[in-house]
């Protein structure tokens, strides 16, 4: 016995390698011929993403074709990791909106209270999470950008449960 | 061919055996040319079952993406070790340090050369046995050469001037000379049952009655254990053991050379796969039907028994890589007391088992056939249930914990208590809380 080694007494009569490595090696083997894996497949199979996942942004658009934003400027206060820019215009008819927005996805915790604080429902984020860039500048999303996202939008609460029970 | 080559080819009748030195040169360079091309191939295509077979007990798909099904994922990792940096420690030992994987590879690669694969191919030279070398002491040379594989290892870890790399190099040589030795005491009875040390013999005494692993069931288990110690795979992978050495005796090898460890622990897990095949089941004997080695050898019997000897190596291989994803390692002194306490004795034992037997039925005029090995396997039955099932109760395979005689522990106790007896009076008064009674001991 190797020195110092935690030596403990156990009872013989029910302690056996063999039987046991025989043991280990059928469940191994059943593993082995058993066709459900765990793995998905990733870049042709994706995991669903549930209904409240808070992913990429997205611009909803009025029917013909321009932001719902009306540069209120109620998410840009709300946001706490202060990542959306947002600088309002106006046209002749009095109407707001926004010359410039942006949000910065790299800076962003995406803790959806843009979308929860805006009255016109324009910015949501999105049941969306491949979002990767070659730079920093490339996560700061324009509002072109915003508007052209097609992927689905977050619920904010699940439809079926919307207390949260 | 030119005529001074084909002068050396006499033509003599397919079925006798070939002789001529021009005929013996050509088939053998041939032979060796099949063989190591299929054995690379073949080590090749293992790097990525071990992978796929892992993948797939862990629940896993396992490489899919070069090649349809992964099956290209070798040539992609052999390009990938090719093109990498080779790097050499500045403390390292340069000579040793680069011939240290292929001594490594070598002998593996080397004991194939006496390992028959097919049953003799007629040719219109002659028959050509299907064996590189078919050497008289063929097993001998398989034994002396797989002893030579340790050096690799030792010398790569010792060359590479590192603690970890030293290490395993160190557990290597304490590993691989222990289990040597009931490895060979395992094959004696293999040799007395077949009388002579040649593959080809011990092949041919199978096909004439029942396979050893019937004959000889015990003496399979030991030398499988000890086959599996010697090629440092699971459970017997304390050579390299990631979790506490890093990767032991190759931790300071990279790219190329690193793969030619992988290719020789690959190697020598064929190897010994075959030698498995070979010794206990019949090599490239068809079991039951006796076609195959009768006398009018045919090309499709070659093949017949070229693909046998296959499906059976590959079972051993696929069970080395079953056990690997299996059972965890082995504490040190388990692998140290399981070799020498417990295997070693039994080879002993069996050997002398098996000769008495053998004595016996021989004594009784029983000629060697089926009657002599269903009595060799009843023997073997017996003793297969006294060890795996009566005796197998923690007593002697299980290494998992080290027991105690309770003498042993009352003794410890005793030194123990004693001992504090004897620093009461030097304690200092006051010199902290006082220990709780020295009862607590190694059984803790």
């Amino acid at each position: 016995m190797a020195i110092n080694v935690k030596v403990v007494n156990r009872p013989t009569g029910d302690v056996s390698y063999v039987r046991s490595a025989l043991k280990g090696m059928a469940l191994t083997f059943k593993h082995m011929v058993d066709p459900h894996k765990v793995t998905i497949q990733y870049p042709e199979e994706k995991h669903s993403l549930s209904a409240r996942w808070r992913g990429t942004h997205r611009m909803l658009t009025t029917e013909d074709g321009k932001a719902k934003c009306v540069a209120c400027g109620l998410c840009p206060t709300v946001c706490p990791s202060n990542c959306i820019k947002l600088v309002p215009g106006e046209d002749e008819n009095g109407n707001r909106y926004p010359l410039i927005f942006e949000i910065d996805e790299f800076r962003c915790i995406f803790c959806g209270y843009c979308q929860e604080v805006c009255p016109e429902e324009a910015i949501h984020l999105g049941r969306h999470y491949e979002n990767a860039e070659y730079s920093r500048e490339g996560f700061v999303y324009d509002l072109e950008r915003l508007t052209a996202q097609t992927h689905p939008v977050t619920e904010l609460w699940d439809p079926e449960d919307p207390k949260g029970q | 061919m030119s005529a001074p080559v084909l002068m050396l080819l006499q033509v003599a009748s397919r079925q006798v055996e070939a002789t001529g030195t021009g005929v013996f040169l050509i088939s053998t360079l041939v032979k060796m040319l099949v063989v190591f091309t299929i054995y690379m191939v073949g080590v090749a295509m293992l790097t990525l079952a071990e992978r796929k077979i892992s993948a797939w007990i862990q629940d896993r798909h396992g490489p899919n993406r070069v090649g349809p099904h992964g099956l290209l994922q070798p040539a992609a990792d052999g390009l990938k070790n090719i093109m990498k940096e080779e790097t050499y420690p500045d403390a390292a030992y340069k000579p040793l340090f680069i011939i240290a994987p292929a001594m490594a590879f070598i002998p593996a690669l080397t004991a194939w050369a006496v390992i028959p694969f097919a049953s003799p191919l007629p040719t219109r030279w002659g028959l050509i046995p299907m064996v590189v070398a078919d050497l008289p002491i063929g097993f001998l040379f398989i034994l002396a050469l797989t002893s030579l594989g340790v050096y690799g290892i030792v010398l790569a870890g010792w060359a590479s001037n590192n603690k970890y790399s030293l290490l395993g190099g160190l557990r290597s040589s304490a590993q691989m000379v222990s289990y040597e030795i009931a490895m060979g005491l395992s094959t004696i009875p293999v040799l007395l049952l077949a009388g002579n040390v040649t593959l080809s013999v011990i092949i041919d005494q199978q096909a004439h009655g029942l396979y050893n692993i019937l004959n000889l069931t015990i003496a399979f288990f030991i030398f499988m254990v000890a086959a599996f110690a010697e090629t440092n795979r699971l459970p017997f992978d304390l050579p390299e053991a990631e979790s506490e050495l890093i990767a032991g005796y190759h931790t300071e090898y990279s790219a190329m050379k690193f793969s030619f460890f992988f290719i020789a622990e690959y190697a020598n897990m064929v190897t010994a796969s075959a030698l498995m095949a070979t010794m206990f089941f019949g090599g490239w004997d068809i079991p039951i039907s006796g076609w195959e080695n009768a006398a009018p050898y045919t090309a499709l019997k070659t093949v017949a028994t070229a693909l046998m000897f296959a499906v059976k190596v590959m079972f051993f291989i696929f069970v080395f890589m079953w056990i690997r994803w299996t059972l965890p390692r082995f504490r040190y002194d388990q692998l140290m007391s399981l070799g020498w306490k417990f295997m070693l004795p039994l080879a002993l034992g069996y050997i002398v088992v098996i000769a008495s037997v053998m004595l016996g039925l021989d004594a009784s005029g029983i000629e060697y056939g089926p009657l002599y090995g269903l009595a060799l396997f009843g023997v073997n039955l017996a003793l297969v249930m006294i060890l795996f099932v009566m005796v197998d109760h923690g007593r002697i395979i299980s290494p998992s914990y080290g027991r105690l005689d309770p003498r042993e522990l009352e003794k410890l106790r005793g030194k123990r208590q004693r001992s504090a007896l004897a620093r009461r009076p030097d304690a200092k008064p006051a010199a902290g809380p006082t220990k709780p009674a020295a009862t607590a001991g190694v059984t803790r």
